[in-house]
């Protein structure tokens, strides 16, 4: 097989079993989120299990990963570099987590549910959207910005 | 405790492990949605089809639901004002802190990230403290 066709099947069919997973899990329904970040109240912990079980199989996939130099069907792995626990990461974090216990929708969830045709859900993930485009907007403007700062050059003084 | 359902959610979460194994094992690539989603809607580097077959893959699954399970997709409890605020702090926060439950708290917590373990715990806490905020003013707007 082809390993572009065969790139294209597994994005795909994992897609597809992601979106399972996430149906059976219970986490497209928003007031079972919201039970479970409710640690106060009425606390639900099955959400516990679904992280539970996701992670206990997929540290195995990591530790095949480290004996191989490549994936089956590309010629690299893509796995983030970074390694600095900065502001942008907190800050970022702790925005996502106000949004998600405010609607109780993560990204994946919100997604599948998509297609069940809920508007108040068409609007939240249009909002995502704007959001994510926004910010990454901004951040190349900003980023542009400071290196303007940092290469401009200096005017002689007349002093 | 409350509408309890270990094991449900234990076999989901194996299906979600499965899943991203797939994708690392063989696209070589992390099944983050925050990520895949904003890549394919800002056109980041790297490859475009992956990113949209995944997304499609998402669809079709809750598209199957709807017709074989229309009880496992049940909308939020909160207003359309709430909602929409809520999306833009998910859009912002997910950008910026560069990832979101699957990419932090599964990919990168399964592949013991220091950086996934901060924002894990990071957007846990402030998740559990708005939703404990939003229940002492009131409940649901």
């Amino acid at each position: 097989m082809n390993s572009r066709l065969a790139q294209r099947l597994t994005a795909l069919l994992s897609g597809g079993l992601f979106g399972v997973g996430l149906l059976v899990s219970g986490m497209t329904q928003p007031q079972k989120v919201i039970d479970f970040l409710d640690v106060f109240g009425q606390f639900d912990a099955s959400l516990m299990f679904v992280m539970g079980g996701a992670i206990g199989v997929h540290v195995f996939a990591y530790r095949w990963q480290k004996h191989r130099t490549q994936p089956l069907f590309d010629r690299q792995f893509y796995l983030p570099a970074r390694t600095v626990i900065d502001s942008k990461l907190v800050l970022g974090a702790s925005l996502f987590g106000v949004g998600w216990g405010l609607g109780g929708y993560c990204p994946g969830p919100a997604v599948v549910s998509l297609p069940a045709g809920n508007v108040t859900l068409f609007a939240f993930v249009f909002a995502m959207l704007a959001g994510m485009f926004i910010t990454a907007k901004l951040e190349t403007l900003l980023s542009q910005r400071k290196q303007q700062l940092l290469v401009a050059p200096h005017e002689p003084s007349e002093s | 405790m409350h509408n309890f359902t270990p094991g449900s959610a234990l076999l989901g979460g194996v299906l979600i492990g499965v899943a991203a194994s797939l994708l690392l094992v063989g696209n070589g690539r992390i099944a983050g949605i925050s990520g895949i989603v904003s890549g394919l809607l800002l056109g980041d580097r790297g490859q475009f089809a992956g990113r949209a077959l995944f997304v499609l893959g998402l669809l079709a699954a809750g598209f199957a639901a709807t017709r074989l399970a229309p009880g496992s997709i049940a909308s939020s409890p909160r207003s359309l004002p709430t909602l929409i605020i809520a999306g833009l702090f998910v859009g912002a926060g997910t950008r910026l802190g560069n990832g979101c439950t699957s990419g932090h708290g599964v990919c990168g917590l399964s592949r013991f990230s220091a950086r996934a373990l901060v924002a894990t715990i990071t957007f846990m806490l402030t998740a559990m403290l708005t939703v404990r905020v939003f229940t002492l003013l009131g409940g649901v707007p």
